[in-house]
């Protein structure tokens, strides 16, 4: 006999049927049924963070670090409006997410009621699909069919919207096991001639280059990419999404790419003959110039999402399916065709790319009297082995942390890459620090980013998560800061932080541990005490150089080979070299 | 180019705000959208003349058959077809002699007087868009009262269907 449930009972069913550990949420009139179920649920726990926006990034946080659906459940109108970057953030980086939203009654829907929204109207194109119920029993089905949605294919965001009247009416429950839609049918296996066709460019390029995107985090594709890499022995660069993919230990790995890439990385790209694009999408970010990149190259693109290839570049080799099966069966060829390599001309190339690494692009100007922020992040990986899971906001905190992480795993670095939100960092390392409490975790961020979803110190609190966030102030917002100076001739035009808070009293009033750090030789120690206090959250506001730049960087509209340096100083004055 | 894509789409509420609202976001043209359900009843098809390059219309094709609700999706224009529309045009028709000129345009189109009053005539043409163009041009001395199009109906030629 199946149970007969309240619309609400059969939510809360099917997430602890669908084997979901944690939601995110914050309740509401709309959603007051959900919460009641809620109340006797063992299997689900509830994180009620401070503000929807944080919940959303909270579960996006936990998704990234797991691999598994992160759930929000909000209430109607504001609070499903609250949610809208998070769903966008996690949408622009393919993150599976399933988020539940009260809606007012049925019979109230577009009548301009109380906490009314078009939630499936504002939210549609920011998803990856969207429902509103409207039958109490179809709330079980809808239900596998989101989780199924939000975690095939190409991931992403998937909302469902649940009228209040529905929620309290009731139906017999059965969660499907499996789900069969006839219009969505995501490919998964590559065609093996097209993966044929691949190696033959592969195995014959004189100049190649692998560059990895977030599509290999996302497939889980790691062990078959380093088995791939460690076969070709190619130049291989990262998106800033694919950190962590190939370990930045990996003798034949060059960094990573684009407007903040190493040099070797970006030239590597410009010119090389061939291109194995995995799961990456040739994002503005990463290109540059469209009309500059990559001129004499042929590209192999594997990705599961048909639209992604040929979207921006043109493609030599297409290849639709998953990352991992792809490179698996891509390994599997290449076994026997490793002895068609063009070693020497590889050799020549690979002389030509180490030239470009010994111009040691991320260097910067040391100093005993000011923190330098790339410092920091290297005392932290030092201090952290490694080993840290690391959220970051958006903006200078965000590009240093990329570049000077040294990341050996993948799903290790949670950042907005696609969406690029501020106030992301802080409420993804909740969702981190549950999915794994007795790891590190560490949420890289600015003066500016972090103020942006503070409230959530006390979600922090309340639930005992001990992350430990770096906060790298300068006063400014960094990257605002850095275009101003570089493109608007210094006008600082409202990029200046003023009126900070007292970071160190803030945090203790939220009832944590803060600590404020000035001079370079007492970063490490601050770090030790701070990774020292396990059980604690330690908020570390670390003043750093006001005036410093991420370098190198490619300015918006130039090409991979017009990359600026850290200019060196010449009487004072600042000179922006430029190689080509 | 201009391309007829055709599509079968679940027939569910928000389906065509999905496909309309992927043209507006994208910045792809919509020249006409018709939609109406099918033999099928949970199955609706629809019917978009768009233009644009190449590339353009290969992320159209890839970015429509994305959306979940999308079953299945041609684009008619890559082989034989047949395309039609239908227009209602209701003309100012007074005297004897406006009232003989338009019976004898309509009857040359073959076209159809569908409505009669003392001061209109209202008509009905269908065919390509060519055809019909071609007789608002012949109209072109006419009076016209109000012009109603449907935009484009598509099929393929033969034995291939679009059909599940």
């Amino acid at each position: 006999m199946p149970l007969n449930l309240r619309g609400a009972d059969i939510v809360v069913n099917c997430l602890k049927d669908e084997g979901v550990e944690y939601i995110f949420g914050y309740p509401g009139g709309a959603a007051l049924h959900i919460y009641d179920a809620l109340y006797w649920s063992d299997a689900v726990k509830h994180i009620l963070v401070r503000h929807e926006q944080g919940a959303a990034h909270a579960a996006d946080g936990y998704a990234r670090a797991t691999g598994k659906p992160g759930v929000v459940l909000v209430t109607s109108g504001p609070g499903v409006t609250n949610t809208i970057t998070g769903i966008a953030t996690a949408y622009m980086d393919s993150i599976p997410m399933v988020v539940i939203t009260g809606q007012v009654p049925s019979g109230l829907i577009g009548d301009d009621a109380f906490q009314e929204v078009d939630t499936v109207g504002v939210t549609r194109p920011c998803v990856k699909h969207n429902f509103l119920i409207k039958d109490v029993t179809k709330i079980a089905e809808t239900m596998k069919k989101a989780f199924y949605i939000a975690s095939s294919g190409r991931p992403g965001p998937v909302v469902v919207d649940i009228p209040k009247d529905i929620t309290s009416q009731t139906a017999d429950y059965h969660y499907p096991e499996q789900i069969h839609m006839r219009s969505y049918q995501p490919r998964v296996q590559g065609n093996s001639r097209q993966i044929a066709r691949g190696i033959d460019l592969l195995v014959g390029a004189r100049r190649p280059v692998i560059y990895t995107g977030g599509g290999a985090v996302l497939s889980d594709a790691q062990d078959a990419l380093i088995d791939l890499v460690d076969t070709l022995q190619y130049p291989s660069t990262s998106t800033l999404m694919g950190l962590g993919a190939i370990p930045a230990s990996n003798p034949f790995f060059l960094g990573m790419l684009g407007m903040h890439g190493t040099y070797e990385s970006n030239m590597a790209m410009y010119e090389c003959d061939v291109m194995l694009a995995v799961g990456a999408r040739f994002d503005d970010r990463v290109t540059g110039d469209l009309a500059k990149f990559s001129p004499g190259s042929k590209i192999v693109q594997i990705d599961i999402d048909p639209s992604s290839i040929g979207k921006n570049v043109a493609v030599s080799v297409p290849i639709v399916g998953d990352c991992n099966e792809i490179l698996v069966e891509m390994n599997r060829q290449l076994k026997e065709r490793v002895g068609e390599i063009d070693r020497e001309n590889v050799d020549l190339w690979w002389k030509t790319v180490e030239s470009w690494k010994a111009v040691d692009s991320l260097a910067y100007e040391e100093s005993n009297t000011v923190i330098k922020p790339q410092f920091v992040v290297q005392k932290l990986f030092e201090v952290t082995r490694g080993e840290a899971y690391v959220t970051s906001d958006v903006g200078q905190h965000q590009m240093w942390a990329a570049q000077h992480y040294a990341f050996e795993k993948p799903r290790r670095w949670i950042n907005s890459g696609g969406l690029g939100t501020m106030g992301f960092g802080l409420p993804a390392a909740m969702g981190v620090q549950l999915a794994f409490p007795e790891d590190i975790v560490v949420c890289i961020t600015g003066d500016a980013s972090i103020q942006m979803c503070l409230q959530e110190l006390s979600t922090c609190l309340q639930y005992n998560l001990p992350v430990k966030v770096v906060n790298l102030n300068n006063q400014y917002m960094g990257m605002v800061r850095q275009w101003q100076e570089f493109f608007y001739d210094r006008r600082y035009s409202h990029s200046y932080m003023d009126a900070l808070p007292d970071f160190v009293k803030l945090a203790e009033s939220y009832g944590h541990i803060g600590m404020r750090i000035e001079s370079p030789d007492a970063v490490e120690g601050a770090l030790e005490e701070a990774f020292g206090m396990k059980d604690r959250l330690v908020f570390l506001d670390i003043i750093t150089d006001q005036t410093e730049n991420v370098y190198p960087m490619i300015a918006a509209g130039k090409g991979h080979n017009e990359m600026q340096f850290k200019p060196s100083d010449r009487e004072g004055e600042v000179q922006e070299r430029e190689l080509a | 180019m201009r391309r007829i894509i055709s599509l079968l789409l679940e027939h569910e509420p928000g389906a065509l705000a999905r496909v309309a609202g992927l043209f507006t976001a994208r910045g792809y043209n919509i020249e006409s959208l018709t939609v109406a359900s099918t033999d099928d009843p949970s199955l609706a098809r629809m019917t978009i003349v768009t233009n644009g390059s190449d590339a353009v219309i290969e992320q159209i094709t890839k970015q429509l058959n994305k959306l979940i609700d999308v079953v299945k999706l041609r684009d008619l224009t890559e082989g034989g077809h047949l395309g039609r529309e239908l227009m209602l045009v209701k003309v100012s028709a007074q005297t004897a002699d406006q009232k003989d000129d338009i019976k004898r345009l309509v009857d040359i189109f073959r076209g159809r007087i569908i409505d009669v009053t003392e001061s209109t005539y209202t008509l009905e043409m269908t065919g390509s868009t060519e055809k019909v163009n071609a007789f608002l041009d012949a109209l072109a001395h006419v009076e016209l009262v109000e012009v109603v199009r449907s935009g484009i109906l598509g099929i393929g030629r033969g034995k291939h269907a679009l059909k599940i």
